[in-house]
């Protein structure tokens, strides 16, 4: 009975063990290895042909180098926005689909949301280039319509980054909003208003509240894709375009500076990770919870 | 990275999405190396440089299957360091960019002279190369391609002259292109009336003269419409008329020159920069028997004419003029006559530590408002 029951406790360990396996290796090898061999790089400095030095030279930079904290900062401060504005643009959106429609229109508008994901993000960038550039479909309809005098140029502005970013990152708001608010039991709307409460009042005090997990979920997403975007910034944004992520692509593959180009990598890890955790603590969320859902 | 989304599904009517999962993979600098097919020759190299005919031909004359990877200079160095020097049988960087990168990095091997078939070549451009790669009394490199760059006009009455500098003036605000890269400011330099090229080594006087070029086009960036990141890039923005005056490569002037008449590709007056891409030995190549029979093939006559035809740009091989496309000479003794041909600068060999300087530069540039 007893060598029974230890053996097959035994195997329940041997079972977890080889579950676990798979993502042990894969958590080390792709995920741990990769970021300290980074780390390891962006610690040292260039001393002569193949020789280097332990330094914190790269990370001094980025803090000295107005250029650089400047960009960062830029690109923290479009994210959050392109953050904010997809929350704005995408509510409504998931409220239409989990409270308002029923049945196959239902699926027909998730799909609607999914299609544009089914090409890649190049495809669907040159998509915008082709629609907003000054020869471009958008400004000839302005011209033909007699609304503009000349060809217009949309392209090559941080509001045209803007724009590419929000429908870039769309579904992934969607997605979790729509997760939540299916679950919410519509009696409690209803009796938001049977206590006298307005339209607004509702949305305040019930929806927005129950809605927070998928909401901060959705934010974190969409933040961090915003702000690892590469080519919707590169290609919408023209000369301006200052963006992290091209910074840390520049020095690694046209100034063949890996070391700035590590520590870049590590300081934008620990930033990003820094500002998600701020927005945690300000809607007193906790992450796990957010992500557990 | 990638972001999967799991749990799609549509039963009933509705209960759609339970999860995102983001997932975040970094590829791992994990190369695994296949070990090469004896008969494969893996080419790390430019577009247009291997038509499909040419690789064709040499599949059937000699049994090796050519793999082609396009790329350009940063990248292909950046390809190599990241290996050390595997993935690749052969690849050909820009002339001024091999010495430099061998040294730092030494992802090359040394050409063994004996096994280069040297009489089709002008040879002058060989001795050129030979002498710019070599590293410790080591050539590195051999010449293939070469061309230049200079200035691409749309212009319907245009002048017959063009300067760098008129890629600042008034006249062509909002319409003007160029790459934001090291070319554009050596070729600023010299419109400004320095020698950056005698300064590569003094970095004090090349500093100041980037200084000097910085202010330039800062003072000019609104002029820019955009910076082109590619040569298909640059082609769609002239072609459709959003840019007028661009700096840019001979081969890209004439392609568009043979599609609307009004554009044209000059030569400018302080010189156009003239390169050459070469072809070098990885470090840790598997098939550099392979790699000689194609640099040979290649440099045939018959077969150079054939690689100019589909890149549009001229190559080392002497008698390969012959073969050339009657159009494609014609356009090119338009843009040069014998001063301007003269007048080419060609780039001598980077020395290190100088993109640091460029680099910050440019990025002083691209933050500019």
């Amino acid at each position: 009975m007893n060598a029974f029951s230890s053996s097959k406790a035994s195997g329940k360990k041997l079972a977890l063990f080889l579950l676990l396996t798979p993502f042990a290796l894969h958590l080390f090898f792709l995920i741990l290895l990769p970021h300290l061999e980074i780390l390891n790089i962006s610690l040292r400095e260039r001393v002569s042909y193949g020789i280097y030095k332990f330094s914190l030279m790269n990370y001094e930079a980025f803090f000295t180098e107005p250029l650089y904290w400047r960009t960062f900062l830029r690109t923290a401060v479009m994210s959050i926005l392109t953050t904010a504005i997809t929350l704005i643009v995408a509510f409504p959106v998931a409220w239409y689909i989990a409270k308002v429609v029923r049945g196959r229109t239902k699926g027909l508008l998730f799909l609607a949301c999914l299609i544009p994901f089914w090409v890649s993000e190049l495809v669907r960038t040159y998509g915008w280039m082709i629609l907003l550039r000054e020869t471009g479909v958008i400004s000839n309809l302005l011209q033909w319509a007699g609304l503009a005098v000349g060809p217009v140029e949309m392209l090559y502005n941080d509001a045209t980054v803007m724009l590419g970013l929000v429908y870039t990152s769309m579904l992934f708001m969607v997605v979790p909003l729509v997760s939540t608010l299916d679950g919410m039991d519509d009696s409690l709307v209803e009796a938001a208003y049977d206590l006298g409460g307005n339209g607004w009042n509702a949305l305040r005090e019930v929806v927005i509240p129950y809605a927070m997990p998928g909401i901060v979920s959705g934010c974190i997403v969409v933040f961090m894709l915003s702000l690892g975007n590469y080519l919707t910034p590169i290609l919408l944004g023209g000369k301006d375009s200052l963006w992290f992520t091209d910074q840390i692509f520049t020095q690694f593959i046209t100034r063949f500076n890996w070391e700035q180009g590590a520590a870049f990598g590590v300081l934008l890890l620990i930033l990003s990770s820094l500002i998600v955790w701020l927005g945690l603590k300000l809607s007193r969320q906790s992450f796990s919870e957010t992500m557990g859902r | 990275m990638s972001v999967m989304i799991t749990g799609l599904s549509t039963r009933g009517g509705i209960e759609v999405l339970k999860k995102v999962t983001t997932a975040v993979t970094l590829t791992a600098g994990l190369a695994l190396s296949v070990s090469a097919n004896a008969e494969e020759l893996r080419l790390l190299t430019w577009g247009g440089y291997a038509p499909q005919e040419v690789i064709d031909q040499f599949e059937k004359e000699t049994g090796i299957e050519v793999k082609v990877t396009l790329s350009n200079n940063e990248d292909m160095i950046s390809k190599l360091r990241a290996t050390r020097g595997a993935g690749f049988d052969l690849a050909q960087p820009s002339q001024d960019r091999v010495a430099s990168a061998q040294q730092e990095f030494r992802i090359y091997k040394p050409m063994d002279m004996s096994k280069i078939d040297s009489k089709p070549y002008i040879q002058s451009m060989l001795k050129s190369t030979q002498s710019s790669t070599t590293v410790n009394g080591k050539a590195f490199g051999v010449p293939h391609v070469w061309g230049t760059s200079g200035i691409i006009a749309n212009l319907p009455e245009g002048q017959d002259s063009y300067r760098y500098t008129d890629l600042c003036s008034s006249d062509y605000a909002g319409s003007v292109s160029y790459r934001l890269k090291r070319p554009t400011l050596i070729a600023f330099a010299f419109d400004l009336g320095e020698d950056p090229f005698a300064a590569y080594n003094d970095v004090e006087k090349y500093t100041q003269i980037m200084g000097k070029v910085e202010e330039k086009l800062i003072a000019c960036k609104s002029n820019v419409k955009t910076y082109w990141s590619g040569s298909d890039n640059l082609l769609n923005l002239l072609r459709s008329g959003e840019v007028t005056l661009a700096m840019g490569w001979d081969a890209g002037g004439w392609k568009l020159g043979d599609e609307q008449e009004n554009i044209r590709y000059v030569a400018p007056e302080s010189g156009a920069l003239g390169w050459i891409d070469t072809f070098v030995l990885p470090a840790r190549g598997q098939n550099d028997e392979a790699a000689y029979k194609w640099i040979n093939f290649v440099n045939q006559p018959e077969i150079a004419a054939k690689i100019t035809a589909s890149a549009g740009q001229f190559t080392a091989s002497a008698e390969a003029a012959k073969f050339v496309d009657e159009k494609l000479s014609k356009k090119y003794q338009a843009s040069f006559d014998q001063a301007a041909l003269d007048n080419i600068k060609w780039y001598p060999p980077v020395p290190a530590g100088l993109e640091a300087i460029e680099g910050r530069v440019l990025d002083r540039i691209k933050a500019a408002q």
